[in-house]
């Protein structure tokens, strides 16, 4: 086992975690870990574009975007962090400019701006052009771009490291003379997957910028690697998931196969069909039509097909319609998206159109943080040292659905705020000593899965968590689906115990991280199905059939899920709530 | 494109297509290399049934999760983005999740290899090391002189299409790697680092350009490329390597971007 010191250790190396990384690193000894390398996180996936009211093409202003974001979560978002993300998302695109992101630029060389889902001008009058961007890439600019900058700055990376453990100790602390237990944060264990050994890394700060869990279902825009291991970790170690039952279904994934095509292709002109060549969107969505929130267009499109409105030879998905567009201008805003309607599907989005279907695409819950993307234990107590942003994270400024290119700017705005407050209190604070043998527990669940011969296999176990996930935790959900869903995943928790990994060597050994990724998977899989069972509503992401309406009375509060083996009716998930934030707004009816 | 368009279209018959898939059988070949085992390489082989949709990347995946979990090779978003699954396929670089099994020839068996010229470390996984230290050498980040304005610097649309196609790159290293200048001498910086360093050469925002071309005028720079074009074809995101090393080299004899 190896120690290494750093004042600050970020984990992950995504757009959160390399935007924190550029703003530590300058300030602090920093290092980041990831389980990839730099440039292969799924930042570099998102396409549209990145919202700011800069007002370079028409009026615009942060009010705006702010009262967009809030509607848009359904007024479960936290509306002072909302606030902060649309004011600061000036700064943040302006910061990646001078990165030397390549934005698209308007006639007089300023930053383009396109349309994208629930933003809109005045309050919801009409779309309005926030989102800046470049081509269908944003994301991977974004990606990019911040790892330039990482390497202009030196910042040290630690390359397919898999952090799985967070090193947790309770500190006597007394403050006026009472003295009290508090949660602090030591360090993480990590796994260098080159030689299968163990690394602890001490640090006075971390920051957990590790992505989201998409991986728990089988249709999904979200790369193989995203196993939800950073909120598995916090989980495990008392720290609670927030807003867990919210989870977005991006409208357009390729049918069948979850790729994703870009809300951009509406943004710039693209509308929905059903079989019968109607774009259904108006009758859902009058004033905004396709250009609705994603909650509301993938659930009206999960219900053309249930009605029988869907296309194909098995009515099973919907139809994206570019063929009024201009080969030309679909060239110059869509290149990615076309080729991949033209590789994965054989279809030419110019003369036809592209069979689509929602996919699984991003986790608004997370671990819980304050605007300083400080960690909380529980409703108000943070702990510290301890930062989180981007997916991860839930701040929470996504609410109970995440306008489209909101992302991109929580991962800027977010990773940004973390990466200071990180090296600033590193700057100040001591050391926390490693507990004693740290890695105990690690070596433990590694020594499980490599000398457990019972012969299930990981992939089986995984296919059919996400058959289920897919099945009864998707866009739409009743007690009934959920409850099965639970009993489900204990069955696969009781057999994942008696899994075989074949690869019993310690050099690049994937077999075994992927077993170790699957026990992440079974954890956030139970901690969503949980809270979605919880809560008896319908908000924003998250429809439950059986309570159909919004309950503002009883669930207008976030919750708070907690690891507990005496909750054994939601399979060791304890359930709390926490107070939703407001300034500025009042709940109204969601209508587009 | 600001035309509304119809509220109710007739759909041509058979529109999206669909339905069954269909699948077919593949033979599929993959070089291992695990020196914990042995110092050998050597081929194996797995027959397997798969669908019209399937890539390569898939069938990857089928072996591990049913076969032989050993098989070890890099992944992550499987829909060419990311840039971790580059490796040789039937002779040729690609990625295993851009290619699909169908395009490819299926009466003969499918070969797959690790990327040539980077060290193996296991199976298809390779050192990138090598590859990342060229790439960080050419200095890939945005150098601007005097002062950052309040806002935005401007730059009109040409001058950002100047530089667009290598702005594509995603680090995948199939380009690199197809060369045979690169395969014979591990010193020259390759086709991937010249792309970048073409990104900011070319960026009207960029005040390093010089710099740049300085460090490509070296005698492991981009002199030594013999414009075989073997880069341009492996590209998969359809970046005009050859092309742009090209304008490499013209900017150094004329000293004007």
């Amino acid at each position: 086992m190896q120690v290494h010191k750093y004042d600050v250790v970020i984990v992950g190396a995504g757009g959160a975690g390399m935007r924190a990384a550029i703003e530590s690193g300058q300030r602090a000894h920093t290092a980041v870990l990831t389980k990839l390398y730099p440039t292969r996180s799924h930042t570099g996936a998102a396409q549209g574009g990145m919202c700011a009211a800069l007002a370079n093409v028409e009026e615009d202003n942060w009010e705006w975007h702010t009262f967009d974001t809030v509607k848009g979560g359904d007024y479960l978002v936290d509306q002072d962090a909302a606030e902060v993300m649309a004011k600061e998302a000036i700064e943040a695109v302006l910061d990646l400019e001078k990165m030397g992101l390549p934005f698209n630029r308007t006639p007089e060389g300023r930053i383009d701006q396109r349309r994208f889902g629930g933003h809109t001008r005045d309050h919801g009058k009409a779309p309005v052009r926030r989102s800046c961007y470049a081509a269908d890439r944003t994301g991977h600019m974004i990606l990019q771009t911040l790892y330039q900058n990482c390497v202009k700055h030196n910042v040290e990376f630690y390359n397919e490291y898999y952090v799985l453990d967070l090193l947790m100790v309770d500190q006597e602390v007394t403050v006026d003379g009472e003295t009290r237990l508090e949660k602090r944060v030591a360090g993480v264990v990590s796994y260098d997957l080159a030689s299968g050994e163990l690394h602890v890394f001490q640090a006075k700060s971390i920051v957990i910028a590790s992505g989201g869990v998409g991986k728990v279902y089988k249709t999904t825009s979200n790369a193989h690697t995203l196993t939800g291991d950073g909120m598995g970790i916090a989980f495990r170690r008392g720290i609670p998931l927030e807003d867990m039952e919210f989870f977005q279904f991006h409208p357009t994934g390729l049918a069948g196969l979850g790729i994703l095509l870009s809300e951009a292709a509406r943004g710039e002109g693209a509308i929905l069909r059903n079989s019968d060549g109607e774009r259904f969107m108006e009758r859902y969505a009058p004033t905004i039509k396709d250009l609705a929130p994603r909650d509301i267009v993938a659930r009206s499109m999960a219900n053309e097909v249930r009605e029988g409105r869907g296309a194909g030879p098995n009515k099973d998905y919907v139809l994206l319609d570019l063929t009024h567009l201009e080969p030309a201008h679909i060239d110059a805003k869509l290149p990615d998206i076309t080729e991949f309607a033209r590789t994965y599907l054989g279809v030419e989005p110019y003369t036809e159109p592209v069979p689509v279907f929602p996919t699984a695409h991003y986790a608004m819950g997370g671990i819980p943080t304050n605007i300083s993307a400080e960690v909380l234990a529980d409703n108000d107590t943070v702990v510290p040292g301890l930062y989180a942003a981007g997916e991860v994270a839930c701040v929470s400024v996504h609410g109970s659905n995440r306008l489209g290119t909101n992302s991109l700017l929580d991962i800027n705005v977010f990773g940004k705020r973390a990466g200071i407050a990180a090296a600033q209190y590193a700057l100040t604070a001591d050391f926390v000593e490693i507990p004693e043998n740290p890695t105990v527990e690690t070596e433990a669940l590694l020594d499980r899965a490599r000398s457990s011969e019972g012969g299930e296999r990981v992939a089986l176990i995984r296919k059919e968590l996400q058959d289920i996930m897919d099945a009864n935790v998707q866009v739409f959900r009743t007690e009934e689906t959920l409850l099965e869903a639970l009993s489900v995943i204990d069955g696969l928790e009781e057999r994942y115990t008696r899994i075989t990994v074949q690869d019993k060597g310690k050099r690049f050994n994937l077999d075994l991280l992927e077993a170790v990724e699957l026990g992440f998977l079974l954890d956030m899989a139970k901690v969503m199905t949980a809270a979605a069972l919880h809560r008896k509503e319908s908000r924003g992401g998250h429809f439950r059939e059986d309570f159909p309406e919004r309950d503002d009375e009883n669930f207008m509060t976030h919750s708070m899920a907690y690891r507990d083996p005496s909750a054994t009716r939601t399979s060791g998930v304890r359930l709390e709530t926490k107070p939703v934030i407001f300034t500025r707004y009042q709940p109204m009816e969601r209508k587009y | 494109m600001e035309k509304e368009p119809a509220s109710k279209v007739e759909l041509a018959p058979g529109v999206g297509g669909g339905g069954e898939i269909p699948t077919f059988d593949i033979t599929l070949k993959v070089r291992r290399y695990n020196p914990e085992i042995s110092d050998e390489a050597h081929w194996d082989e797995w027959k397997l049934t798969m669908y019209g949709t399937d890539r390569v990347l898939d069938a990857l995946h089928r072996v591990k999760w049913e076969h032989d979990g050993s098989v070890s090779f890099r992944r992550s978003c499987a829909h060419g983005v990311c840039g971790s699954d580059a490796m040789r396929i039937n002779g040729r670089n690609r990625l295993a999740c851009k290619t699909l099994l169908k395009d490819l020839d299926t009466s003969k068996p499918i070969l797959v290899e690790p990327i040539k010229g980077l060290p193996v470390e296991k199976d298809l996984i390779v050192d990138m090391e090598p590859f990342f230290q060229s790439y960080r050498e050419i200095m890939p980040f945005l150098i601007s002189k005097g002062h950052s304005p309040t806002k935005e610097r401007l730059q009109s649309s040409e001058e950002r299409e100047r530089y667009d196609d290598t702005t594509k790159c995603i680090l995948c290293a199939a380009c690199t790697s197809s060369c045979p200048v690169f395969w014979t001498d591990g010193q020259y910086f390759g086709p991937a680092a010249i792309v970048n360093a073409h990104r900011f050469i070319f960026d009207s925002r960029d005040d390093a350009g010089d710099m740049r071309l300085e460090i490509l005028n070296d005698k492991e720079g981009v002199w030594r490329c013999r414009t075989t074009f073997n880069c341009t074809e492996a590209c998969p995101r359809g970046i005009q390597v050859t092309k742009a090393i090209s304008e490499v080299k013209q900017a150094i004899l004329t000293r004007r971007v």
